[in-house]
């Protein structure tokens, strides 16, 4: 097996608080091959964002400490030195942010933008790199690309201002895009675009893609493999259909419950999970993360369970393996009655409140 | 499965033609009469008593408006809406005080719906006492008791805004809205910033009291998976205008509009093992255009795939074009009987 292009052991993050110590990533591993898409998938606060961003050093906090290894093509990230990183992000690595219109200077045009990009890292003449700023616009199917090239972000739409952000990614052909929710602003027919645009050019360039989002729709269009995450630690990883046709952790089951579909049948009640996501990683739970809010939980749920599981399919959950198609339908039966329950009797109290 | 027999056909809340146009600046040298954002253009509509009414589109469509316009947040540059057979829209400020009750609003962002520095059980009781004679013990109460229904423990109504999370801050302004026991609830975004299980929470309990109260909605959501699961009827709106308006699972299996067609088959979808696949994409050219200047004719012709002639002139109506199905078009994908006309490309979810 070839060596991938990206594998992160153990990488743990933390934030040193009055509080104490908040572990925001805790002992996250996976892997990414040359020209393959990853799905990383979990709410807000699960660390998604933040695992990536610590891997490019990225996160300025004095008081964050980042453990573990990353290895990028054999190189050490962990650790390296700023002036190193900063010839391998642009270049090597490249990352789209959720917002378009930040991650773009409102005051200089976007062809500054491309070429800024492109002559951060390499001596070409001013000439060379308008050039390929136009190539760059064109490519991410901007009409008329030499007129725009001296417009500002604010003349852009927002699905257009997002493939400008892009297209800076691409500016250098880097080995590894990582999308940090890159359709979440977009309305649903510019998110079809800026998915096609991800999907050719990954097939195109053979770029990698780190693909965070929060919608487990993009993700089963586009990852090949899919890590979940909860609580900063990975609760499942496995192939597109090994997580998405029969997924195995309980928070996969209401992540993929909870979502109402576009194109099914109606259901009355979404089977979603009672709770919320913790607030803050400093009241995390000793063993698995997502016990408080698990219908299954029990006592082996104090200590942490290990990812297990057949191949390269994992997860991190102590129910045994053949019973969990039966518990995944449990679930969301007992969830939906107790919940159905408790409304009938607070409206009935509610409407005698109204008579009185 | 949610039954289609719940709602009647007593109309609770009609819009007849509802413009609003805000006026905005020309350029420093502009001529000629002030230039004016079409937000809602000629909107009719019907609210079932009963009935979820789901209203998408995408942003800038004048979906948001249009909730003001119902709720008379707004006044309207023209048309009227009645509410149960009356006409409110040119009503008074203390003339609209009982609509004011029996229509309500839950908002998009639950973090700026709700005064910070008020608790927020003074904040559900505020319409409690704008409303009633009830003393304060009694109105706190009847918040416990609204607490209890959204799923909020009735120990937290001395607690700050901030100190609850996204979900619960919705619930609370759920509460807000049933305090006075509306009819109408009209809800614009009210899940949208909020995460996948939270969401999911939010809308189970939509379903729950709906069930239990009796409640109408009107559900305005720019998600196609979320509008598709809350609604018996659902209004398309672009540009300001109502394009197409059906029953749910009719809409979705077989769009009669060319833009519903297109923005159904740009929604991803879950593959799972169990669901429909995609159908084709039908990829939309250019960008919505700028509300300050619709294109003549159907709004919508400079990027529809089937547009002639006739769309670039005459602005189509929105008409019966099959069995409970009004389209605005003047060749709606749809045959008469309800079948797909030939030159529809989706299959849609068979």
């Amino acid at each position: 097996m070839p060596e991938p292009l990206l594998e992160v052991t153990d990488l743990c993050v933390t934030f040193r608080s009055r509080r104490g110590a908040a572990r925001v990533v805790d002992r996250l591993s996976f892997d990414l091959g040359e020209g393959e898409v990853l799905g990383v998938v979990g709410e807000s606060g699960s660390g998604k964002s933040v695992s990536m961003m610590s891997l490019l050093g990225l996160i300025r906090d004095p008081n964050a400490s980042v453990e573990g290894s990353a290895r990028f093509r054999g190189r050490e990230l962990v650790g390296m030195a700023d002036a190193e990183l900063r010839d391998l992000r642009g270049r090597d690595i490249a990352m789209v942010f959720q917002d378009p219109m930040t991650s773009l200077t409102p005051v200089y045009t976007v062809g500054w933008h491309l070429t800024e990009a492109l002559r951060a890292h390499r001596r070409v003449p001013k000439a060379v790199a308008r050039r390929r700023a136009v190539e760059l616009l064109a490519e991410v199917g901007i009409p008329d690309p030499h007129r725009r090239l001296d417009d500002y972000p604010h003349q852009f739409s927002g699905g257009m201002r997002q493939r400008v952000v892009i297209a800076m990614g691409l500016a250098n052909n880097p080995a590894l895009l990582i999308a940090d929710e890159p359709t979440t602003a977009l309305d649903v027919t510019t998110q079809a675009q800026v998915l096609d645009l991800l999907r050719r050019l990954q097939r195109e360039h053979g770029s990698s893609i780190v693909l965070i989002t929060h919608d487990m729709a993009v993700v089963s269009q586009l990852a090949d493999r899919v890590l979940v995450m909860y609580g900063g630690r990975a609760v499942e990883k496995g192939t597109r259909r090994e997580v998405f046709h029969a997924p195995q952790h309980p928070y996969t089951w209401g992540l993929l419950g909870s979502v109402p579909r576009a194109r099914a049948a109606r259901v009355h009640r979404l089977a979603t999970i009672p709770g919320s996501p913790p607030a803050s990683a400093l009241d995390a739970p000793p063993g698995c993360p997502f016990a408080p809010r698990c219908v299954h939980v029990h006592e082996t749920c104090l200590q942490r369970p290990p990812l297990e599981g057949a191949g390269g399919h994992v997860d991190a959950c102590w129910l045994p393996r053949e019973d969990r198609a039966g518990l995944r339908r449990i679930t969301a039966e007992q969830v939906a009655e107790d919940e159905v329950a408790r409304v009938h009797d607070a409206a009935e109290t509610v409407e005698e409140g109204i008579d009185r | 499965m949610r039954t289609s027999t719940r709602s009647g056909t007593e109309v609770l809340l009609r819009a007849n033609d509802v413009v609003k146009h805000f006026p905005v600046r020309g350029g420093l040298w502009h001529r000629g009469p002030r230039p004016v954002v079409h937000a809602v253009d000629g909107v009719s509509l019907e609210v079932r008593r009963g009935e979820t009414l789901g209203v998408v589109g995408e942003s800038g469509c004048g979906k948001s408006t249009l909730g003001r316009c119902l709720t008379r947040l707004t006044d309207l540059t023209s048309g009227t809406v009645e509410f149960t057979g009356r006409d409110v829209s040119r009503l008074s400020r203390s003339a609209l005080r009982p609509l004011r009750r029996d229509v309500q609003l839950v908002f998009q962002d639950p973090y700026s719906s709700l005064n910070p520095r008020r608790r927020v059980g003074e904040v559900v009781a505020e319409p409690l006492e704008i409303h009633t004679s009830a003393t304060a013990a009694q109105n706190r109460a009847r918040v416990a008791e609204l607490f209890e229904l959204v799923g909020l423990s009735a120990g937290h109504l001395d607690r700050f805004p901030h100190e609850f999370s996204g979900g619960q801050r919705q619930r609370v302004g759920i509460a807000r809205a049933l305090a006075n026991n509306p009819r109408l609830i009209v809800a614009d975004e009210p899940v949208s910033a909020l995460d996948v299980s939270i969401q999911a929470q939010v809308l189970n309990l939509f379903a729950d009291l709906q069930d239990e109260l009796g409640l109408t909605y009107v559900f305005i959501a720019h998600d196609l998976g979320v509008v598709r699961h809350v609604s018996d009827r659902i209004a398309v709106m672009y540009l300001g205008e109502v394009v197409e308006v059906a029953d749910a699972d009719p809409l979705y299996d077989a769009p009669g509009h060319p833009y519903t067609e297109a923005l159904l088959s740009a929604a991803p979808e879950i593959d799972d093992g169990t669901g429909d696949v995609a159908p084709e994409r039908i990829v939309l050219t250019g960008d919505v255009p700028n509300p300050v200047d619709k294109p003549s004719g159907c709004a919508f012709h400079p990027r529809c795939p089937y547009a002639q002639d006739r769309c670039r002139t005459e602005r189509p109506l929105l008409t019966l074009a099959a069995p409970g199905r009004l389209t605005a078009c003047h060749y709606p994908l749809l045959t008469a009987a309800g079948d797909q006309a030939p030159h529809a490309v989706t299959a849609g979810a068979t």
